[in-house]
């Protein structure tokens, strides 16, 4: 996969002004990153917009690269399957985040509005601008079909109470990328003692999702 | 029975296993809201009396009408909404144009909704990346080859190819395409993909 890809794009990426120089091949391994942890984890993860603006970048650059290569070129074959792939992986990764976005937009929202100053947004202002239309769109709707015809005390529905909240205690696979020590798996108990495991790494587990977040967002682990 | 009619929206949906979409009940919602305000009105008459007379044996009824409110008012909005992510689901399975006899079956408010969320979809599509966005209704699948077999379940007309190339989509012809310009067809069941 990085074969083609460092052909195509490599320079793109050296007068790229970013802060950070990634070659096309670390990029799309971010990407994959980001796609399986969004795909597997249960709740919404910090948005990669930066990631999603450079895959597309490097797509429109492979295209239009393709464009000058010759017909019939077994070449062209090979790098349009590539481009095939990594769209699919982009799409994916943008269709699982707006799935949770509309499965959870109460909650979705409700975490963006009571979020600080300094902390970083989940989501993306495009993926916000969704989530307002979304939750505007659909209360819109229940009020003119239903509820502004029923006893004036029933015509609101708390909707972060209709709506389910993401299930964080789901069990999930996942590698290990950075060795853990001392990750507590069952924090309610208190007559037993704390029941505390280390992670190896490179080695796989099947754990609770809610107790390795932190470790999700910060890169450490990697869910499979 | 009170909340009967309301039960037998849910009902209703739940008969529809895979998804599909029934007619819009206009009828049951509309007993269901006249069930309320019935219910509302004689907890009105009873509130009032229980205070002005001090009748407390009255309280445990306005209670179980309370109760009935509540559960009614649960299970339309349940019914209505479970019917918009259906209406959902059909945006991605069929694109922005919905068959007609789906149409049939949706309420004036339902397609008003469609369109809203069809119109929040378009312009987050078209906000990826700069200039012209990605579509990401396309590419469901992981793409195994870049060509596929496909065959024509019904007639279609011509189909133009990215080389330029027109072709015609004859009825039980078959046809060896680019995947990324058969899937909607696919999806539409226009195309059957035939497994070698």
């Amino acid at each position: 996969m990085s074969d083609a890809l460092s052909e195509d794009g490599s320079d793109i990426n050296q007068d790229d002004s970013q802060e950070e120089v990634m070659t096309p091949a670390e990029l799309i391994a971010k990407l994959e990153e980001a796609w399986l942890n969004e795909k597997f984890s249960p709740e919404l993860l910090e948005n990669r917009s930066e990631v999603v603006e450079c895959v597309m970048e490097q797509l429109t650059h492979m295209e239009a690269n393709l464009q000058r290569v010759k017909k019939g070129d077994a070449k062209a074959g090979f790098h349009r399957m590539e481009i095939d792939r990594i769209r699919f992986v982009l799409s994916s990764y943008l269709r699982s985040r707006l799935q949770k976005i509309e499965k959870f937009f109460p909650h979705v929202l409700e975490r963006e509005k009571s979020r600080g100053e300094g902390q970083p947004s989940l989501l993306s202002p495009e993926e916000f601008a969704f989530a307002k239309e979304y939750y505007a769109n659909t209360e819109t709707y229940l009020r003119a079909v239903a509820l502004k015809r029923m006893p004036p005390n029933l015509q609101a529905v708390d909707m972060l109470k209709a709506v389910p909240e993401p299930c964080l205690d789901s069990f999930v696979f996942l590698r290990v990328k950075e060795q853990q020590e001392n990750i507590l798996i069952e924090p309610e108990t208190d007559e037993q003692r704390d029941f505390v495991v280390d992670l190896e790494e490179g080695s796989q587990h099947l754990m609770r999702y809610r107790t390795i977040a932190p470790l999700v967002s910060s890169g450490a682990v990697q869910l499979i | 029975m009170f909340c009967e009619k309301a039960v037998e929206l849910i009902r209703e949906l739940h008969r529809m296993t895979d998804g599909q979409l029934p007619a819009f009940n206009e009828d049951g919602v509309r007993q269901v809201l006249q069930e309320m305000e019935a219910l509302y009105e004689q907890n009105q008459a009873d509130v009032n009396e229980a205070k002005s007379v001090g009748r407390a044996d009255l309280i445990p009824s306005i209670k179980l009408r309370h109760c009935c409110l509540l559960r009614n008012q649960r299970c339309v909005v349940a019914y209505l909404y479970d019917r918009l992510l259906r209406i959902r689901a059909l945006r991605w399975e069929y694109g922005s144009v919905l068959p007609a006899n789906i149409r049939f079956h949706m309420s004036a408010e339902e397609v008003q909704w469609f369109g809203q969320y069809k119109k929040s979809l378009a312009s987050f599509m078209r906000s990826i990346g700069g200039e012209e966005g990605l579509d990401i209704t396309q590419d469901m699948k992981p793409p195994k080859s870049l060509y596929i077999q496909v065959r024509c379940l019904k007639d279609h007309g011509e189909f133009e190819i990215d080389d330029g190339t027109v072709i015609l989509l004859k009825k039980n012809s078959q046809h060896f395409l680019p995947r990324w310009k058969c899937e909607q067809l696919i999806r539409q069941g226009v195309l059957e993909h035939v497994m070698s």
